[in-house]
């Protein structure tokens, strides 16, 4: 090889690698950079309810049978355009009604009554306060919100790698296994419909609390489901979880769920 | 040198147009894959990793195996292994490349894989994944094409090539031990939640590397002018020997820590594999061939006589391949995904297209090697020969 060659190559390899690296250490340097950058303003709904940590007190002596679930989930699937599809492997779940050895199955004792042996537990996103499927994310695409807690998803920046749905220890979360819109009851023009091959979950109705209401399960149970803030001692979620004997799902794990269950 | 590549028999021609085909028609499979989407494999709510990855983590072994003939050679100057090096580093890179190409076509949205360092991700396991897969992808390109050409030329290879040499034998380490990091960290997914995970990783790769590297080294002394060296396959013989050893012995003290303990979230992912659970178990015969093929292995490798024997070493080297493959190809994810995290089992079984676009990227692997190892007998050949 002639050395001109070379000496191009060589500048070419060079270049590319200043390149890759680049974001990399603005990643590192983020702070520094805080500073001068100004950041641009989302303009916030007056009516907008706010929170340090969204948590939800779900009261399950309310719930008795499938029935029960059932409008919860319906408006839920309704409102965020999430498919039914046919083929279980291929299911979108955002919330949903498990057995309880399914939902606590490290609390999973034997002998239980038949009723809490027969009826469904509702199950969905946690919104953990250590979220392990926001540190897997090998692109931010799922992060926690600071300013509320929630733990939402941005499915234009999601690459399908789905190590969160490994990192989740309360199988939250769905992968668009195909094309979702083709089996959409009917397409609400209020939400995004999703792609096939990004991943998807509960997001604790973060489009309804921005503009002033609840999540649309917790208006829909009428009175069952209990939303507020976390932090704040006056609040609702707290005085339920002051004055009743609630559990959280593998509380063990230290992912510090955000949903509470009174049993 | 790339010419050597370029200039061979009808046989070479007639292997690479094979390998092609293979590669073809995984190429098809995928743009179908790509058009329709994951749900043409097996994947699930619940398994949402299988044979893409599962591969992946075995080949990110192989690939880490090569350094069991880098270590003794440059660290330990065991001149022997003078002539195979460039085959461990050749046989890095080919694995590598089927990697990074596995993670790519399990990718949901792989035109997005940008996002990877547009946004990069410290906290994420994968973000370094992707950094030491890559850079040893490089170390290995850069340092197996230099010492190869200067050979060639008959000079001693540059100097600054040294410390590359040096920092690729603890990278080899690197790229296997992120990996089991992948899966490690994860809370509540029992199987993998353990210390050894990493280590066990290790031991089935230096199993599984060198015992492929063997068999090309057999392959390569019917095939062509140049001889690997008796010496040479016989030590490489005795590490294979030494790291199934480490490797079986590492699983039984998951098995006991796991029984012992009385774990469920421990057993349950390792009865499921071995004796099924809950009516599943389509695992079953499989994790037992596993285990059948490494103690195989283990008889024919530790015992001086039959590893002596050229032949038997060859049937070895392919039981502990196929065993260990076994183990991590198959199980090692599944299992870790079943049951799952609201204990329910839904089995996964890999897709016909699934399989074949993976049968696609090992073609297109060892056709990467197949041209590698052209080069690198080409050279040996006339410098040798």
């Amino acid at each position: 090889m002639d050395s001109s060659r070379r000496r191009v190559l060589q500048l070419l390899g060079l270049s590319s690698l200043a390149l890759t690296a680049k974001p990399v250490f603005n990643a590192f340097a983020k702070e520094q950079a805080h500073a001068e950058k100004t950041e641009p303003v989302i303009k916030e709904s007056e009516k907008a309810l706010k929170a340090k940590q969204w948590a939800m007190v779900i009261d399950t002596r309310e719930f008795h049978s499938e029935e029960d679930l059932k409008p919860l989930i319906a408006v839920c699937d309704k409102i965020h355009n999430v498919p039914h599809l046919a083929n279980k492997r291929h299911e979108i779940k955002w919330i949903w009604g498990a057995p309880y050895h399914n939902t606590f199955p490290d609390k999973a004792g034997r002998f239980l009554s038949e009723e809490v042996e027969h009826k469904p537990f509702l199950v969905l996103c946690n919104h953990c306060e250590n979220p392990p499927c926001v540190r897997a994310c090998p692109t931010k695409a799922t992060f926690k919100r600071e300013s509320d807690g929630i733990v939402l998803m941005d499915f234009h920046r999601c690459i399908g790698c789905r190590f969160c749905m490994a990192a989740c220890p309360f199988g939250a979360r769905s992968f668009n296994y195909r094309d979702p819109r083709p089996f959409i009851v009917k397409i609400d023009k209020n939400f995004p419909t999703r792609m096939k091959g990004v991943v998807e979950k509960c997001n604790f109705c973060s489009e309804r609390l921005a503009v002033g209401q609840l999540p649309a399960c917790v208006e829909a149970a009428e009175g069952k489901l209990h939303f507020g803030d976390l932090y704040d001692p006056e609040s609702e979620v707290r005085e339920l979880i002051k004055t009743n004997y609630t559990i959280r799902r593998k509380q063990q794990l230290g992912t510090e769920p955000s949903v509470y269950y009174i049993v | 040198m790339l010419e050597l590549a370029i200039k061979g028999s009808k046989k070479y021609y007639g292997w690479m147009a094979f390998l092609l085909v293979i590669v073809g028609v995984g190429f098809l499979l995928y743009l179908k894959q790509l058009d329709f989407g994951l749900g043409i494999t097996g994947l699930s709510r619940d398994t949402s990793w299988g044979f893409y990855i599962a591969n992946f983590t075995f080949l990110v072994g192989v690939a880490a195996g090569g350094v069991m003939v880098v270590l003794p050679y440059y660290l330990h100057d065991y001149k022997a292994y003078g002539k195979v090096t460039i085959l461990g580093e050749f046989l890095a890179i080919a694995s590598v490349l089927m990697c990074v190409t596995f993670i790519l076509v399990d990718l949901g949205q792989p035109m997005r894989i940008l996002n990877v360092f547009l946004y990069p991700s410290p906290r994420s396991v994968l973000f370094w994944d992707t950094i030491v897969l890559n850079g040893y992808l490089f170390l290995n390109i850069i340092i197996g094409w230099n010492v190869l050409e200067a050979e060639r030329n008959g000079v001693h290879y540059q100097k600054w090539l040294k410390p590359l040499i040096y920092i690729s034998i603890p990278w080899a380490v690197s790229i296997h031990t992120v990996t089991a990091y992948l899966y490690c960290g994860l809370p509540g997914r029992g199987f993998w939640m353990t210390a050894i995970l990493a280590p066990r990783f290790l031991s089935s790769a230096f199993a599984a590397g060198p015992a492929l590297l063997i068999l090309l080294c057999l392959i390569i002394r019917r095939l062509t002018d140049f001889d690997p060296g008796r010496e040479q396959i016989q030590s490489l013989a005795k590490t294979v020997a030494y790291a199934i050893c480490i490797n079986v012995f590492f699983f039984l003290c998951e098995v006991f820590v796991s029984f012992y303990s009385n774990i469920p979230d421990h057993m349950d992912h390792i009865k499921y594999l071995f004796v099924g659970l809950q009516g599943h178990g389509a695992y079953v015969p499989w994790m037992w061939a596993s285990f059948g093929l490494m103690i195989v292995g283990i008889i024919l490798t530790v015992n001086p006589s039959t590893r002596k024997n050229e032949g038997v070493l060859a049937v070895a080297c392919v039981a502990i391949f196929a065993g260990t493959w076994i183990d991590k190809g198959l199980g090692m994810i599944a299992g870790g995904f079943t049951p799952s995290p609201l204990h329910e089992i839904n089995e996964y079984i890999p897709s016909i297209p699934e399989i074949m676009i993976a049968l696609g990227v090992w073609a297109l692997g060892f056709l990467v090697l197949t041209a590698l190892y052209k080069i690198a007998v080409g050279v040996k050949e006339e410098v040798h020969g």
